[in-house]
Protein backbone atom coordinates (compact mmCIF):
# COMPACT_ATOMS: atom_id res chain seq x y z
CA UNK A 1 0.00 0.00 0.00
CA UNK A 2 2.86 2.40 0.79
CA UNK A 3 4.21 1.80 -2.68
CA UNK A 4 0.92 2.80 -4.28
CA UNK A 5 0.85 6.05 -2.25
CA UNK A 6 4.25 7.00 -3.65
CA UNK A 7 3.21 6.02 -7.17
CA UNK A 8 0.04 8.11 -6.98
CA UNK A 9 1.93 11.10 -5.64
CA UNK A 10 4.56 10.74 -8.33
CA UNK A 11 1.80 10.50 -10.92
CA UNK A 12 0.35 13.76 -9.58
CA UNK A 13 3.69 15.57 -9.57
CA UNK A 14 4.51 14.41 -13.06
CA UNK A 15 1.11 15.63 -14.29
CA UNK A 16 1.69 19.00 -12.62
CA UNK A 17 5.11 19.29 -14.27
CA UNK A 18 3.85 18.29 -17.67
CA UNK A 19 0.82 20.53 -17.79
CA UNK A 20 2.86 23.67 -17.12
CA UNK A 21 5.58 23.04 -19.69
CA UNK A 22 3.68 22.52 -22.90
CA UNK A 23 6.09 23.42 -25.68
CA UNK A 24 3.87 23.73 -28.71
CA UNK A 25 4.37 23.18 -32.39
CA UNK A 26 2.11 25.45 -34.48
CA UNK A 27 0.92 23.62 -37.60
CA UNK A 28 -0.59 26.77 -39.07
CA UNK A 29 -2.15 26.45 -42.52
CA UNK A 30 -4.92 29.02 -42.78
CA UNK A 31 -6.60 32.18 -41.50
CA UNK A 32 -6.97 30.81 -37.95
CA UNK A 33 -3.25 31.56 -37.74
CA UNK A 34 -4.05 35.23 -37.10
CA UNK A 35 -6.08 34.27 -34.07
CA UNK A 36 -3.34 31.91 -32.96
CA UNK A 37 -0.82 34.77 -33.15
CA UNK A 38 -3.14 36.95 -31.12
CA UNK A 39 -3.55 34.24 -28.50
CA UNK A 40 0.19 33.59 -28.34
CA UNK A 41 1.26 37.23 -28.09
CA UNK A 42 1.19 39.65 -25.20
CA UNK A 43 -2.51 40.58 -25.10
CA UNK A 44 -3.74 37.09 -24.30
CA UNK A 45 -0.44 35.38 -23.65
CA UNK A 46 -0.35 31.59 -23.70
CA UNK A 47 2.81 31.88 -21.60
CA UNK A 48 0.73 32.49 -18.49
CA UNK A 49 -0.23 28.82 -18.67
CA UNK A 50 3.25 27.58 -19.42
CA UNK A 51 2.58 27.05 -23.11
CA UNK A 52 4.48 30.05 -24.34
CA UNK A 53 7.50 28.45 -25.88
CA UNK A 54 6.95 27.82 -29.57
CA UNK A 55 9.21 25.09 -30.93
CA UNK A 56 9.40 24.85 -34.70
CA UNK A 57 10.61 21.29 -34.51
CA UNK A 58 8.21 18.43 -33.74
CA UNK A 59 10.96 16.57 -31.88
CA UNK A 60 11.16 19.27 -29.20
CA UNK A 61 7.44 19.85 -28.71
CA UNK A 62 4.81 18.28 -26.47
CA UNK A 63 1.67 19.70 -28.02
CA UNK A 64 0.75 20.21 -31.67
CA UNK A 65 -1.73 22.96 -32.49
CA UNK A 66 -3.37 22.15 -35.82
CA UNK A 67 -4.53 25.59 -36.88
CA UNK A 68 -6.59 25.73 -40.05
CA UNK A 69 -7.80 23.68 -42.97
CA UNK A 70 -6.02 20.41 -43.70
CA UNK A 71 -6.36 19.34 -47.32
CA UNK A 72 -6.08 15.78 -48.54
CA UNK A 73 -2.79 16.71 -50.15
CA UNK A 74 -1.43 17.87 -46.83
CA UNK A 75 -2.65 14.92 -44.73
CA UNK A 76 0.53 12.79 -45.03
CA UNK A 77 2.62 15.79 -43.91
CA UNK A 78 0.56 16.26 -40.76
CA UNK A 79 0.75 12.52 -40.08
CA UNK A 80 4.56 12.60 -40.44
CA UNK A 81 4.92 15.61 -38.14
CA UNK A 82 2.75 13.88 -35.54
CA UNK A 83 4.80 10.68 -35.78
CA UNK A 84 8.02 12.64 -35.29
CA UNK A 85 6.89 14.09 -31.97
CA UNK A 86 8.20 12.44 -28.82
CA UNK A 87 5.96 11.01 -26.10
CA UNK A 88 4.04 12.34 -24.27
CA UNK A 89 2.29 14.24 -27.05
CA UNK A 90 -0.99 16.08 -27.19
CA UNK A 91 -3.06 17.40 -30.08
CA UNK A 92 -5.35 20.41 -30.19
CA UNK A 93 -7.66 20.90 -33.17
CA UNK A 94 -7.90 24.67 -33.51
CA UNK A 95 -10.89 26.07 -35.41
CA UNK A 96 -13.84 24.55 -37.21
CA UNK A 97 -11.86 23.39 -40.24
CA UNK A 98 -9.48 21.31 -38.16
CA UNK A 99 -12.35 20.00 -36.03
CA UNK A 100 -14.72 18.89 -38.79
CA UNK A 101 -13.69 20.33 -42.14
CA UNK A 102 -16.01 23.27 -41.57
CA UNK A 103 -17.61 24.79 -44.63
CA UNK A 104 -15.28 22.87 -46.92
CA UNK A 105 -17.37 19.76 -47.47
CA UNK A 106 -15.70 18.89 -50.75
CA UNK A 107 -13.18 16.71 -52.57
CA UNK A 108 -10.11 18.52 -51.33
CA UNK A 109 -10.44 18.84 -47.55
CA UNK A 110 -10.05 16.31 -44.73
CA UNK A 111 -13.28 16.22 -42.72
CA UNK A 112 -11.65 16.74 -39.34
CA UNK A 113 -8.06 15.94 -38.41
CA UNK A 114 -9.22 13.11 -36.15
CA UNK A 115 -9.41 11.10 -39.34
CA UNK A 116 -5.60 11.29 -39.45
CA UNK A 117 -4.30 11.70 -35.89
CA UNK A 118 -5.89 11.31 -32.42
CA UNK A 119 -7.12 14.61 -30.97
CA UNK A 120 -7.23 15.58 -27.28
CA UNK A 121 -9.07 18.90 -27.30
CA UNK A 122 -11.33 20.41 -29.95
CA UNK A 123 -11.61 24.21 -30.07
CA UNK A 124 -14.54 25.23 -32.30
CA UNK A 125 -15.04 28.67 -33.84
CA UNK A 126 -14.42 30.27 -37.19
CA UNK A 127 -11.96 31.48 -36.02
CA UNK A 128 -12.11 30.84 -32.24
CA UNK A 129 -11.61 33.85 -30.01
CA UNK A 130 -8.40 33.87 -27.96
CA UNK A 131 -10.48 33.35 -24.80
CA UNK A 132 -11.81 30.14 -26.33
CA UNK A 133 -8.26 29.07 -27.08
CA UNK A 134 -7.20 29.71 -23.50
CA UNK A 135 -10.23 27.75 -22.30
CA UNK A 136 -9.23 24.85 -24.54
CA UNK A 137 -5.69 25.01 -23.19
CA UNK A 138 -6.95 24.87 -19.59
CA UNK A 139 -9.10 21.88 -20.53
CA UNK A 140 -6.02 20.14 -21.89
CA UNK A 141 -4.12 20.95 -18.69
CA UNK A 142 -6.91 19.37 -16.64
CA UNK A 143 -6.77 16.33 -18.84
CA UNK A 144 -3.01 16.02 -18.42
CA UNK A 145 -3.25 16.46 -14.65
CA UNK A 146 -5.89 13.77 -14.25
CA UNK A 147 -4.60 11.20 -16.67
CA UNK A 148 -2.53 8.14 -15.82
CA UNK A 149 1.05 9.24 -16.53
CA UNK A 150 3.63 7.21 -18.35
CA UNK A 151 7.29 7.14 -17.39
CA UNK A 152 10.29 5.11 -18.29
CA UNK A 153 10.79 2.79 -15.29
CA UNK A 154 7.08 2.46 -14.52
CA UNK A 155 5.88 -1.04 -13.56
CA UNK A 156 3.52 -2.26 -16.24
CA UNK A 157 0.64 -4.52 -15.20
CA UNK B 1 -19.04 54.33 -77.83
CA UNK B 2 -15.52 53.10 -78.33
CA UNK B 3 -16.20 49.89 -76.45
CA UNK B 4 -19.03 48.75 -78.67
CA UNK B 5 -16.90 49.35 -81.73
CA UNK B 6 -14.38 46.58 -81.13
CA UNK B 7 -16.95 43.83 -81.22
CA UNK B 8 -18.54 45.32 -84.31
CA UNK B 9 -15.18 45.65 -86.02
CA UNK B 10 -14.32 42.04 -85.33
CA UNK B 11 -17.66 40.95 -86.71
CA UNK B 12 -17.04 42.87 -89.92
CA UNK B 13 -13.49 41.64 -90.26
CA UNK B 14 -14.20 37.93 -89.66
CA UNK B 15 -17.86 37.37 -90.59
CA UNK B 16 -17.66 33.55 -90.89
CA UNK B 17 -15.36 32.92 -87.95
CA UNK B 18 -17.20 34.81 -85.24
CA UNK B 19 -20.22 32.82 -84.23
CA UNK B 20 -21.82 35.17 -81.77
CA UNK B 21 -21.15 38.42 -79.95
CA UNK B 22 -22.70 40.22 -77.04
CA UNK B 23 -22.06 43.42 -75.12
CA UNK B 24 -24.37 43.07 -72.16
CA UNK B 25 -23.67 45.60 -69.42
CA UNK B 26 -20.42 46.59 -71.10
CA UNK B 27 -18.98 43.06 -71.08
CA UNK B 28 -17.82 42.57 -74.65
CA UNK B 29 -17.90 38.89 -75.49
CA UNK B 30 -16.92 37.03 -78.63
CA UNK B 31 -17.79 33.37 -79.19
CA UNK B 32 -15.56 31.65 -81.71
CA UNK B 33 -14.53 28.24 -83.00
CA UNK B 34 -11.64 26.34 -81.52
CA UNK B 35 -9.53 26.50 -84.69
CA UNK B 36 -9.72 30.27 -84.90
CA UNK B 37 -8.47 31.02 -81.38
CA UNK B 38 -4.77 31.33 -82.21
CA UNK B 39 -5.33 33.60 -85.18
CA UNK B 40 -7.75 35.85 -83.33
CA UNK B 41 -5.44 36.22 -80.37
CA UNK B 42 -2.50 37.11 -82.59
CA UNK B 43 -4.66 39.66 -84.38
CA UNK B 44 -5.88 41.22 -81.12
CA UNK B 45 -2.39 41.52 -79.70
CA UNK B 46 -1.30 43.83 -82.49
CA UNK B 47 -2.20 47.46 -83.06
CA UNK B 48 -4.64 49.09 -82.86
CA UNK B 49 -6.13 46.84 -80.13
CA UNK B 50 -3.09 45.66 -78.16
CA UNK B 51 -4.82 43.13 -75.93
CA UNK B 52 -1.47 42.21 -74.44
CA UNK B 53 -2.60 41.01 -71.04
CA UNK B 54 -4.31 37.72 -70.20
CA UNK B 55 -6.28 38.34 -67.02
CA UNK B 56 -7.80 34.92 -66.64
CA UNK B 57 -8.28 31.67 -68.43
CA UNK B 58 -10.77 29.14 -67.20
CA UNK B 59 -13.35 26.58 -68.19
CA UNK B 60 -17.07 26.18 -67.53
CA UNK B 61 -18.98 22.92 -67.47
CA UNK B 62 -22.54 23.25 -68.80
CA UNK B 63 -23.71 19.72 -68.03
CA UNK B 64 -26.51 18.55 -70.29
CA UNK B 65 -25.79 21.04 -73.04
CA UNK B 66 -23.97 20.36 -76.28
CA UNK B 67 -21.17 21.43 -76.59
CA UNK B 68 -20.72 20.73 -72.93
CA UNK B 69 -17.60 22.72 -72.04
CA UNK B 70 -16.62 26.30 -72.72
CA UNK B 71 -13.17 27.82 -72.43
CA UNK B 72 -13.19 31.47 -71.33
CA UNK B 73 -10.34 33.93 -71.93
CA UNK B 74 -10.33 37.37 -70.37
CA UNK B 75 -8.11 39.88 -72.14
CA UNK B 76 -7.13 43.40 -71.17
CA UNK B 77 -5.82 46.13 -73.41
CA UNK B 78 -3.64 48.47 -71.41
CA UNK B 79 -3.56 51.18 -74.06
CA UNK B 80 -7.29 51.09 -74.81
CA UNK B 81 -8.21 50.41 -71.16
CA UNK B 82 -10.69 47.85 -72.35
CA UNK B 83 -11.53 44.25 -71.55
CA UNK B 84 -12.62 41.56 -73.96
CA UNK B 85 -13.89 38.07 -73.29
CA UNK B 86 -13.37 35.22 -75.73
CA UNK B 87 -15.40 32.03 -75.37
CA UNK B 88 -14.58 28.76 -77.10
CA UNK B 89 -17.20 25.98 -76.89
CA UNK B 90 -15.74 22.47 -76.67
CA UNK B 91 -17.55 19.15 -76.96
CA UNK B 92 -16.82 16.34 -74.54
CA UNK B 93 -15.66 13.96 -77.26
CA UNK B 94 -12.86 16.18 -78.49
CA UNK B 95 -11.84 18.08 -75.40
CA UNK B 96 -8.73 19.87 -76.57
CA UNK B 97 -7.71 23.37 -77.54
CA UNK B 98 -4.60 25.18 -78.61
CA UNK B 99 -2.26 26.23 -75.79
CA UNK B 100 -1.68 29.94 -75.20
CA UNK B 101 1.45 29.33 -73.13
CA UNK B 102 3.76 30.46 -75.91
CA UNK B 103 1.93 33.79 -76.15
CA UNK B 104 1.28 34.51 -72.47
CA UNK B 105 3.56 33.12 -69.79
CA UNK B 106 0.81 33.03 -67.18
CA UNK B 107 -1.30 30.79 -69.39
CA UNK B 108 1.10 27.98 -68.57
CA UNK B 109 -0.13 27.43 -65.02
CA UNK B 110 -3.70 28.48 -65.76
CA UNK B 111 -3.92 25.79 -68.41
CA UNK B 112 -2.40 23.26 -66.06
CA UNK B 113 -5.13 24.15 -63.57
CA UNK B 114 -7.86 23.69 -66.17
CA UNK B 115 -6.27 20.41 -67.23
CA UNK B 116 -6.30 19.22 -63.63
CA UNK B 117 -9.82 20.35 -62.78
CA UNK B 118 -11.67 19.72 -66.06
CA UNK B 119 -9.50 17.39 -68.12
CA UNK B 120 -9.10 19.74 -71.08
CA UNK B 121 -6.01 18.88 -73.17
CA UNK B 122 -3.91 21.77 -74.48
CA UNK B 123 -1.86 20.88 -77.49
CA UNK B 124 1.41 22.76 -77.79
CA UNK B 125 1.70 23.15 -74.02
CA UNK B 126 5.34 22.86 -72.84
CA UNK B 127 4.67 20.98 -69.61
CA UNK B 128 1.12 19.71 -69.19
CA UNK B 129 1.18 18.17 -65.70
CA UNK B 130 -1.43 18.41 -62.98
CA UNK B 131 -1.16 21.44 -60.74
CA UNK B 132 -3.36 21.10 -57.63
CA UNK B 133 -4.37 17.50 -57.07
CA UNK B 134 -1.97 14.76 -56.06
CA UNK B 135 -0.80 11.74 -58.04
CA UNK B 136 -3.37 8.99 -58.07
CA UNK B 137 -6.37 11.32 -57.91
CA UNK B 138 -8.96 10.02 -60.34
CA UNK B 139 -11.53 12.11 -62.14
CA UNK B 140 -11.90 15.84 -62.60
CA UNK B 141 -13.26 17.46 -59.45
CA UNK B 142 -14.73 20.64 -60.92
CA UNK B 143 -16.85 18.81 -63.47
CA UNK B 144 -20.51 18.87 -62.59
CA UNK B 145 -20.79 15.09 -62.66
CA UNK B 146 -18.04 14.55 -60.10
CA UNK B 147 -19.77 13.13 -56.97
CA UNK B 148 -20.15 15.84 -54.33
CA UNK B 149 -19.03 13.74 -51.36
CA UNK B 150 -16.50 11.54 -53.09
CA UNK B 151 -13.21 11.46 -51.18
CA UNK B 152 -9.89 10.11 -52.37
CA UNK B 153 -7.57 10.25 -49.35
CA UNK B 154 -3.83 9.89 -49.87
CA UNK B 155 -3.26 7.96 -46.65
CA UNK B 156 -5.59 5.47 -44.94
CA UNK B 157 -7.96 7.25 -42.57
CA UNK B 158 -8.35 6.24 -38.93
CA UNK B 159 -12.13 5.72 -39.13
Amino acid sequence: MEGSFITTKFNYILGWARKFSLFHYPFVTACCGMEYMSAACAHFDLDRFGAGWTRFSPRQSDMILVVGTISQKEAPILRTVYDQMTEPKFVIAFGTCAVSGGIYDNYAVVQGIDQIIPVDVYIPGCPPRPETVLDGLIKLQEKIQNQEQEWKWKKRK
Amino acid sequence: MEKKKIVEELKEKFPEKIKETSSDFGDDTVIIDRDFLGNLVQYLRKEPYEYTMLLDLTCVDYLGREPRFEMVYHLLSLTEKHRLRIKVPLSEKNLSVESMASIWKNANWLEREVYDMFGVRFYGHPDLRRLFMYDGFEGYPLRKDYPLRKRQPRIPLRK
